[in-house]
């Protein structure tokens, strides 16, 4: 991990704790809710970077602390050398033109009162960026650039379809030329024909432009797809982080091996031929994790150890991390 | 073999404010007692305005079925009256919705709701009644069933609510189960535990099941013939097999292509079809994929293709130009 040149986002012991709160008047904390726990990881330039896991295990968190729309509870991210936790607001804003996120739903996260013209400007009028002539070109290069009419600008969002909409949120989030965007769940609400045309445009754009992403998202395929790395998350920790093939080929905590094995295959041969791993029970509350491993009360592996120990997140061969005791047990099988 | 549930040439239709939105056009086909029936398409496809026709849960007005004989066990569900529909829904078809958030009475604890199914259908006094829904709840693993049973919806987990869904569907010991997208809003690790649950309940009781979905890969497990479903058309049906190994559709072509594959080589691009799903008020003339298809000729445009048989006598294409294809698909 020295070659500081190439880390685009450092992320260090990264934890972001949100309080629960009981009363009306006199409020006090009664717990905290431990969305992100301890989290570290480096997103390489230019790379994609897939963050998995399943609802509520903290991966749209993670997303939103980086670009410091929370607050983080402790941990430092750093980008691009410099520690965002240490900024003022002004220079903050600064440093936000160069990130950038793709939200989810595309039908909430554009104003409908707004025609796609200034949605897409306002980016630029709001930092400053361009205005006048050299605005409207800019927003009529974007359309074209997310393969939109640039004849478009005066519609407004009602007038598109999911992945339409999708495409103007991408258009925002590159119009102040940004290293990184996040993109938390961008394609999760289209439907499958859909989702191949978005994934190939972040594709194309992330060739023509250089970007780096932190690709969020559930659909595990999806994300090998599209990702050079990989990181899986559970209540709040990753438990793994390696190549995507690595990862696949040999996912070494016993979570990312449920995990794969759980994932649909378009292909019914191959799936009645691999050995299926079924979890028991659910996610237990982040609120109140377990002790030692939180994986342990869904672990068909664990022992003794891993009810009283938390398993380190160390490097077992080069650039695999992985969470667990017993990792260089599955690592020989 | 009689078959258990046979739909010929349905029609239904939404009459909006903007026109008739014609969601389902024209679709037969038969369902035999116990067998797995995948039913895959995109949004607004017309997979689960089928389905509902076949519970007959179409609203009406604004909906209308227009057309056609929903014919189970040799009786034509849309002759019956409501209360004759009513004897049937719930006892001999049971229906597993997409959200199991929303289709579950929050007011009711979850054992109200299942024994009520209960004491309705099967006629069992309360405490039996009772006795059978716990029962029902571990069966479909839920932990300490019969404490349970008075947990109100909001106390039970997403993958916990789409069980007791299914507990429900259960109770009657139906002959058809009709799950549409049962596991979309589940994560994949639960989805594997509902199927899995499915896949062995059918098994047990011997029902059939149709699994409507958009996701080519839960099908593909699961089910043992598959319709695939176009702007309200059946485009192509087959066994599992068929659809996966010898797809002849360029629709069904296209979507399985837009799948990321886990044998890909790195850097591939996946293939994307273009454009956008037809309007179901103005549906074009033709094959409604025509727009969107890259082998379409000037014949597609004008006519629909019949849907017929391509290779076996069971696997049926709707298209002109599927021979064409195949050839042109093998240099």
């Amino acid at each position: 991990m020295s070659h500081n040149d190439r880390v685009l986002v450092e992320v260090r012991n990264l934890k972001k704790y949100f309080p629960i709160q009981r009363g009306i008047i006199l409020q006090r904390q009664v717990g905290s809710v431990k969305a992100v726990d301890d989290v570290s990881f480096n997103i390489i330039k230019g790379e994609t970077l897939g963050l998995v896991g399943e609802t509520g295990c903290g991966k749209t968190t993670v997303g939103r602390t980086i670009l410091r729309l929370y607050e983080p509870t402790s941990g430092s991210i750093i980008f691009d050398g410099v520690d965002l936790a240490s900024l003022e607001d002004k220079e903050l804003r600064r440093m936000r033109r160069r990130m950038q996120m793709i939200f989810q739903d595309p039908y909430a996260s554009l104003n409908p009162r707004m025609t796609v013209g200034s949605i897409i400007a306002s980016p630029l009028e709001v930092h400053h960026f361009a205005s006048g002539k050299k605005k409207r070109e800019r927003v009529q290069e974007l359309l074209q650039m997310v393969g939109l009419n640039p004849e478009f600008v005066n519609r407004y969002p009602h007038e598109f379809s999911g992945g339409q909409r999708q495409r103007i949120g991408i258009a925002r989030a590159l119009a102040l030329n940004p290293d990184l965007i996040i993109c938390d769940e961008p394609i999760s609400s289209l439907d499958v024909s859909i989702q191949a045309q978005i994934v190939n445009l972040l594709e194309e754009l992330q060739e023509q432009l250089g970007l780096t992403y932190l690709f969020i998202a559930h659909d595990l395929s999806m994300v090998r797809h599209i990702s050079d790395r990989m990181a899986v998350m559970y209540l709040g920790k990753i438990v793994e982080l390696a190549d995507r093939d690595e990862i696949y080929l040999q996912p070494l905590h016993p979570y990312t091996q449920a995990l794969m094995s759980a994932v649909p295959l378009p292909d019914p041969d191959a799936s009645k031929r691999r050995e299926r791993i079924i979890l028991e029970g659910d996610i237990p509350s982040p609120a109140n994790p377990p002790p030692g491993c939180n994986f342990h009360t869904r672990c068909r592996y664990a022992e003794e150890i891993c009810i009283s120990e938390d398993p380190e997140f160390r490097e077992i061969k080069a650039g695999h991390f992985v969470a667990c005791h017993f990792a260089e047990r599955f690592q020989i099988q | 073999m009689q078959a258990l549930l046979e739909i010929k040439n349905l029609k239904t239709r939404f009459h909006t404010d903007e026109g008739v939105v014609k969601a389902v056009n024209g679709v037969s086909y038969a369902l035999q007692p116990g067998e797995i029936l995948g039913v895959v398409g995109e949004s607004g496809c017309g997979k689960s305005v089928h389905a509902l026709s076949v519970m007959r849960l179409i609203p009406t007005p604004p909906g209308e079925i227009a057309e056609g004989e929903i014919i189970f066990e040799g009786r034509d569900l849309l002759t019956l009256s409501k209360d004759g529909m009513r004897q049937i829904r719930g006892r001999d078809i049971a229906m597993v919705f997409q959200d199991p958030m929303t289709s579950l009475n929050p007011v009711y604890t979850v054992g109200f709701q299942i024994i009520e199914a209960l004491t309705l259908h099967l006629g069992l006094d309360h405490n039996q009644a009772r006795k059978r829904a716990a029962e029902l709840l571990s069966m479909v693993g839920i932990p300490q069933a019969e404490k349970r049973l008075d947990d109100y919806p909001h106390q039970f987990s997403g993958g916990m609510r789409q069980r007791a869904m299914i507990a429900m569907a259960l109770s009657c010991a139906p002959k058809l189960l009709i799950a549409d997208e049962p596991t979309t809003a589940l994560d994949v690790t639960i989805q594997a535990q509902i199927v899995d649950l499915v896949k062995s309940l059918q098994k047990e009781f011997g029902m059939a099941v149709m699994w409507i979905t958009h996701d080519l890969g839960v099908v593909a497990e699961l089910a043992q013939m598959i319709n695939v479903m176009y702007a309200g058309y059946i485009v192509e049906r087959g066994n599992v097999r068929e659809i996966y190994y010898q797809t002849r559709h360029p629709y069904t072509i296209g979507l399985l292509g837009s799948l990321p594959r886990l044998d890909e080589a790195p850097g591939a691009r996946l293939y994307s079809i273009p454009g956008l799903p037809p309007d179901l008020i103005t549906l074009p003339d033709g094959c409604p994929f025509a727009a969107r298809c890259p082998y379409k000729v000037e014949q597609c445009t004008t006519d629909m293709p019949p849907l017929q048989p391509a290779d076996s006598p069971n696997h049926l294409v709707a298209c002109w130009r599927w021979k064409d294809i195949l050839e042109e698909r093998a240099q």
